[in-house]
């Protein structure tokens, strides 16, 4: 097999079974997610809450007072790798034609330089956040493989994307194969790790923001 | 003071060719320095290369074609007379070739014979068209299949140059479903030296190039992993684009005719395969140097990478999924739902027996642990 069968299967085969199961794995994490119900309040909550929920999907987005200064490195990186992510994921001209071609929708792309600048900067926020992961004892203690493993899957997109891009270590078509396979590792791998929060984040914070309201407990 | 002397005229050389036809010493060094640049070799090497040459005698050229549509004949004959491409080919003697030669049945079979006789172990055999493993009644010339000629003939060549994607790589004869069982001169021959020089067609002066090194050193070229020439085939369409900053902008021609494409804007999206195919036509270009593909407005096909007529749809984009589809994903979201609500029962029926078998402590039931 030659790079470019390798590179059609990529794109063929292997994307069409990565993206069955994100898709089936994805629907069905919610279907038991939202399935579990919520448990039946056994006394009269103390408030109502409106808006508890809403208002803590959005406050626990931003740290709160003098958590920046103790935990600059969670913040700031993580806030740096998340948009960088983000950047290269939805802005990239051939990411846009991927989703247009599944979705129909597409929008505008940045200039590829600003998108390469994006990754970098997601690459070292990622290797930040790992070296601080180690080197802090509690956050030590609390990581486990699943922690590790969601690091390295997405970490090799990135990583693979810019190598193929500057056409490192390996030539072009087969770089980009293996850019692709890190991208169909992360999507079967997604719906079942932690990496789910990609799509429970909001729906987690509006669930606690609520219930802890109801509970009469600051939001 | 006496001229130093270039062109050696002794019978039978190229030399004596060149002078034959009224080509000036000034001419032909010309063409070597342009070869010299073509081959990434250094610019002392353009009078080594006049010397060798012009000493070299003609070279005996077999050529032999399989399946294939001439198109690879057509490309290195049609290029503007009188190229320099052109009159290499008047100085080497090509011995055999079905489209050109003047001869035809025994006669012509008789002149493949008579110069594999001559030239034992020194012709260069060129080979264009796949070669059909199935039924030899596929493709057979003069009563002998294309299988049994191409192994006779390489036998007693000095290199083989397979000219053209189908010879390379079995081309379009051996796409999906490859009803002849069409394969490449490199999946036949394994003990000689191959260069490939793919592309459908491919740019009649990588050929000239490859013929050019070959009389100057006797030697092929350095070879890609895919046997290709890396003086050639050493870049991608892309890198090599003058389209390629808008690439880099973000700015696309979304289709063919549209205000993005008259600004001759990156043909990205429309499923241009420049940035997987390795070949010079960015840079040697087309017709003279006139264009290429993608300065006509289409993008790039990738003709000379290996099974590239089954590399996905022609105007997807590259990033674009070869097959999958909106209703695929639909049936896989149902099958999703579908074991989302199996799940959801399975966890709903066993809160409900844990419910169920909950037993009730009151408060006089428990008892204080002695410690």
């Amino acid at each position: 097999m030659n790079h470019l069968d390798l590179l059609t299967f990529a794109r063929g085969s292997a994307l069409n079974w990565a993206l069955i199961i994100f898709v089936a794995g994805t629907v069905l994490r919610f279907f038991e997610i939202f399935g579990l119900s919520r448990k039946t309040d056994l006394a009269r909550p103390r408030t109502d809450s409106p808006g508890s929920g809403w208002r803590t999907m959005l406050t626990r987005s931003i740290p709160p007072q003098g958590m920046l200064k103790r935990e600059p490195v969670t913040y700031i990186a993580g806030y740096v790798f998340h948009l960088g992510l983000f950047l290269a994921i939805f802005f990239f001209a051939p990411h846009i034609e991927f989703f247009r071609s599944i979705t129909g929708l597409s929008w505008f792309a940045l200039p590829s330089a600003l998108v390469d600048a994006s990754v970098v900067a997601a690459i070292v926020a990622l290797a930040v956040l790992l070296a601080h992961r180690l080197n802090n004892p509690v956050k030590r203690m609390l990581s486990g493989f699943g922690d590790y493993l969601a690091w390295t899957v997405t970490l090799l997109p990135l990583l693979t994307g810019y190598m193929a891009y500057h056409h490192l270590m390996f030539e072009y078509t087969l770089m980009l194969s293996l850019h692709i396979f890190s991208v169909e590792l992360l999507l079967v791998l997604l719906p079942f790790t932690k990496l789910f929060h990609t799509f429970s984040v909001f729906v987690s914070r509006w669930y606690n923001g609520d219930f802890f309201g109801r509970k009469g407990v600051a939001s | 003071m006496k001229p130093k002397q270039m062109m050696d005229t002794s019978p039978g050389t190229v030399g004596e060719g060149l002078r034959q036809r009224g080509v000036t010493r000034r001419e032909f060094l010309k063409f070597c320095t342009a070869m010299t640049g073509m081959l990434a070799l250094p610019p002392s090497m353009a009078k080594v290369m006049a010397e060798a040459i012009s000493k070299a005698r003609r070279q005996s050229v077999i050529w032999l074609s399989f399946q294939e549509c001439t198109g690879c004949t057509e490309s290195i004959t049609r290029s503007h007379s009188p190229t320099l491409e052109t009159l290499i080919f008047d100085l080497i003697s090509l011995d055999y070739h079905h489209t050109l030669q003047a001869a035809s049945g025994a006669a012509a079979e008789h002149a493949r014979e008579q110069a594999m006789k001559d030239n034992d172990g020194k012709y260069l055999l060129i080979v264009d068209g796949s070669i059909p493993m199935g039924n030899a009644g596929y493709s057979c010339i003069a009563g002998i299949s294309n299988y049994d000629m191409l192994v006779e003939t390489a036998k007693g060549a000095a290199a083989i140059v397979a000219v053209g994607t189908c010879a390379t790589y079995g081309g379009i004869p051996k796409a999906n479903p490859n009803p002849t069982g069409a394969v490449s001169v490199a999946d036949i021959i394994k003990d000689k030296p191959i260069i490939n020089v793919p592309g459908c067609p491919p740019i009649p002066v990588v050929m000239t190039g490859v013929l050019t090194h070959f009389l100057t050193f006797g030697s092929i070229p350095e070879l890609d992993a895919l046997g290709r020439p890396k003086a050639f085939y050493g870049e991608t369409i892309h890198d090599r684009c003058y389209r390629r900053p808008f690439y880099d902008q973000g700015k696309f021609a979304e289709t063919f005719d549209d205000e993005a494409a008259r600004k001759g804007w990156c043909l990205f999206k429309l499923g241009c395969k420049g940035p997987v195919t390795y070949n010079a036509c960015a840079t040697t270009k087309w017709n003279e140097g006139t264009s290429f593909p993608i300065e006509s407005g289409h993008g790039c096909i990738g003709c000379s990478e290996p099974n590239f007529w089954d590399a996905g749809p022609l105007y997807k984009a590259l990033s674009m999924p070869v097959s999958a589809t909106g209703s695929m994903l639909g049936a896989a979201a149902a099958a999703g739902a579908a074991a989302g609500v199996a799940v959801t029962w399975y966890n709903r029926s066993t809160k409900a027996q844990a419910k169920a078998a909950h037993a009730k402590v009151t408060v006089q039931e428990l008892t204080r642990e002695e410690k």
